[in-house]
């Protein structure tokens, strides 16, 4: 599968969720290929901006969709790597802010056996 | 006064990518770590180092002259950049 492919895969799915991409589609089409490296590495794709363990059940909650993309566009107006937002963010009813790191550290370091 | 700029980012990281890529704009000089690309000790070390100044560990961490900016805030990078 190549992005392009994903990109049309996800859409509508995530689309009925009420989420859309990234309008900027260079940076979804850049965040679609880093989701396909982070699959081939891990095995599953892990979100490109958090750094993942590699172990399926210590990554679950930043498997993309991550846990945190719900709290975040709903506070932020993006998710944490900015793949998803929200019309708010599109029309800049909302101002673009980086969106601080919501997963807990811990969880960090337990999945690199770094506790 | 040139500025001493550390970038601990990750190579998949679309934000850590425009991060450095405003750096190269900008004509700035900076150390990149691909905390991603490291592995067994050296990986533990830089984790180490990033938990003393970011305890969220998250990236991109920009480190300018000793001033932490957590994430690509580009007024804050500019702002230390000028001080």
């Amino acid at each position: 599968m190549d992005a392009k492919q994903l990109f049309n895969m996800l859409g509508p799915i995530q689309a009925k969720k009420g989420y859309q991409f990234n309008p900027d589609a260079s940076m979804t089409m850049d965040l679609m290929e880093m989701l396909l490296v982070n699959k081939e590495r891990y095995g599953h794709m892990a979100c490109p901006c958090r750094l993942a363990s590699g172990n399926y059940e210590m990554d679950r909650d930043i498997i993309c969709p991550c846990a945190y993309r719900e709290p975040d566009v709903a506070e932020y107006g993006s998710c944490f790597c900015g793949l998803y937002v929200d019309q708010r963010w599109i029309d800049g009813s909302i101002p673009h802010k980086v969106v601080p790191e919501r997963r807990p550290p811990e969880k960090v370091l337990a999945g690199l056996g770094l506790e | 006064m040139s500025k001493d700029v550390k970038v601990f980012a990750l190579s998949t990281c679309i934000h850590c990518k425009h991060c450095k890529e405003f750096l190269d704009e900008r004509g700035q000089e900076y150390e990149c770590v691909y905390v991603d690309k490291l592995t067994g000790d050296e990986r533990k070390q830089v984790i180490d180092e990033i938990k003393k100044v970011n305890p969220s560990l998250s990236f991109p961490t920009v480190i300018v002259n000793g001033k932490v900016i957590v994430g690509f805030d580009k007024a804050e990078i500019v702002q230390a950049l000028e001080e």
